[in-house]
């Protein structure tokens, strides 16, 4: 790590001043992802605000929704009886991803954060457009078999590494902010950013603006909904594909139907053409393989990831298959 | 002496600068009347109170100290392990106010005002933790090297309550690498101590 100063956060309005004032300034959580990739000098920084002993660590019943605090720990969240019950994409999604430890350290705010696993990025020398601006994309034609084939551009084909924000990316999520303007809500599909020729930028948060919330409104078919996560071990290892999906079926037919994809995309990714096919219809095999051809339309493969399309297929028919058994 | 004309504090200050952790690992703070031109430009020392084991410590440490080279090289506690320094062996695995956590992505300063419990201080007196006790009756281990940390991880698996099978327990065990291959003693060991009365 390059030397930094840190500085405890008194309150979410003194952080976010010390931050926006500050250009190399930012906040610190739990750390996962940051000081790994400081430790790795992919990132750096002069100085560390502290936010994650902010009192925002509480998940909290409102509207018949549900607002949890940026500081409330994966673990937490996981285990939460309001999550395991009425959103159970997500408790299973928080639960595939990284380690009992890590989950114990990492926040809902991290998370959302969180940064690609695509090695060039975090070789911190390779060319790497969103790493350093300008110097090209070395996965484009290196080893891409880990990154994305939704949602890339010639400038960058990182894969957004989270589980959560999977899960988010179909519960009609708004991210709560507080920032020097301000605060915002900011519905979870706009968050975050395509890489198009800035890959850099990643979300449309302003320097010094602070993620305090989620909000999830309180959706019924929300309690019906699964998480399906297929990787390369059966533990503590990002996702090759995986699939979030939630289904309301009466009277024999699909009424509302989500699904989100991992692993995959650039980005925390929403199938909507997917779920299109889905309403109205009677759940059956072929309908599903048929929703899953639709998520993977237009996927762009490169020399070692074109097994994706085929896998993510899958894994979208194989876990509406599940969540229709199940209930 | 003054401090400007004094050679220990100028090398002193220069290792600082050069070395980035060199507050943290010798321990020692600069004290009196520091020149503002002699201070590293950034990485200024910052308290860290922290209570490990029951005793507690007042550090003053570079904000880039960890948790773990905090324990291992300023408090000389060295049970707990540094493998792969990013979260992915769990070797530095320790307990922070009784949640298990990865000591190599904690800076110190962030733990500031915390309970640590590690290795060195589950046994009660000469009485093993009983999940030493198992591991040892087990045989959950060969080189040792993950081993404090597998073992504080168990605590902590423990004191989480969510593990009810040994699948479960191979799941939340997944942030401890053994490299020795000593799984299946580890997870005997686990579920004996938990499903003592």
């Amino acid at each position: 790590m390059t030397p930094f100063d840190y500085a405890r956060a008194d309150g979410s309005a003194a952080a976010v001043k010390q931050v926006s004032s500050a250009a190399g300034a930012t906040f610190l959580a739990g750390g996962t992802g940051l000081i790994d990739l400081m430790k790795l000098y992919v990132e750096r920084h002069d100085l560390l605000v502290d936010v994650g002993r902010l009192p925002l660590d509480k998940v909290e019943v409102i509207d018949g929704g549900v607002r949890i605090g940026a500081n409330v720990r994966n673990s937490d969240l996981a285990y939460h009886e309001v999550i395991r019950t009425r959103y159970p994409v997500l408790s299973e999604a928080l639960l595939s991803g990284a380690s009992p430890q890590l989950r114990n350290m990492a926040t809902v705010g991290g998370n959302i954060m969180q940064r690609t696993r695509c090695p060039y990025f975090r070789d911190g020398l390779s060319p790497c457009n969103k790493r350093d601006p300008g110097t090209g994309c070395a996965a484009k034609d290196g080893y891409n078999r880990p990154n994305a084939v939704l949602g890339v551009s010639d400038q960058c084909i990182a894969a957004n590494p989270s589980d959560m924000c999977v899960a988010l990316a179909i519960l009609d999520a708004t991210v709560r902010t507080q920032g020097p303007k301000g605060e915002r809500g900011i519905p979870f599909a706009d968050f975050h950013l395509l890489p198009g020729d800035t890959p850099d930028r990643e979300t449309v948060l302003e320097h010094g603006e602070l993620i305090t919330a989620v909000d999830l409104p309180a959706n019924p078919w929300a309690a019906k909904s699964h998480y399906l996560k297929v990787r390369d071990r059966a533990s503590f290892e990002f996702a090759l594909a995986s699939a979030a999906v939630a289904l309301e079926i009466a009277d024999g037919v699909i009424k509302t139907a989500r699904i989100g994809l991992g692993g995959v995309a650039t980005k925390p990714w929403r199938a909507s053409n997917a779920e299109k096919i889905l309403i109205g219809q009677k759940p059956t095999a072929e309908l599903f393989a048929a929703a899953g051809e639709a998520a993977m339309k237009g996927a762009v493969p490169r020399q070692h990831n074109g097994f994706k399309g085929a896998l993510a297929r899958k894994v979208v028919a194989r876990a509406l298959e599940t969540l229709t058994e199940r209930n | 002496m003054t401090a400007d004309n004094d050679p220990n504090r100028r090398n002193f200050l220069q290792g600082v600068a050069a070395s980035g952790l060199a507050v943290g690992l010798t321990g020692t703070v600069p004290t009196g009347p520091v020149a503002a031109a002699d201070l590293p430009a950034l990485g200024r020392p910052v308290p860290v109170r922290l209570n490990v084991n029951g005793a507690d410590h007042n550090l003053s440490l570079e904000p880039r100290v960890t948790l773990l080279d905090a324990l291992r090289e300023v408090m000389h506690l060295t049970g707990s392990k540094k493998g792969c320094d990013h979260g992915q062996c769990g070797a530095c695995t320790v307990l922070v106010d009784g949640r298990r956590v990865n000591s190599c992505l904690t800076l110190a300063a962030a733990a500031a005002g915390s309970k640590v419990t590690t290795i060195e201080g589950l046994a009660e007196g000469d009485n093993l933790h009983p999940v030493q006790a198992a591991f040892i009756k087990h045989d959950a281990f060969q080189c040792g090297y993950c081993t404090p940390g597998q073992i504080c991880s168990g605590v902590g698996l423990l004191a989480e309550g969510h593990a009810k099978s040994d699948d479960d327990v191979r799941e939340l065990m997944s942030g401890n690498i053994c490299r020795c291959g000593a799984y299946p003693n580890i997870v005997a060991a686990i579920r004996e101590v938990q499903e003592k009365p």
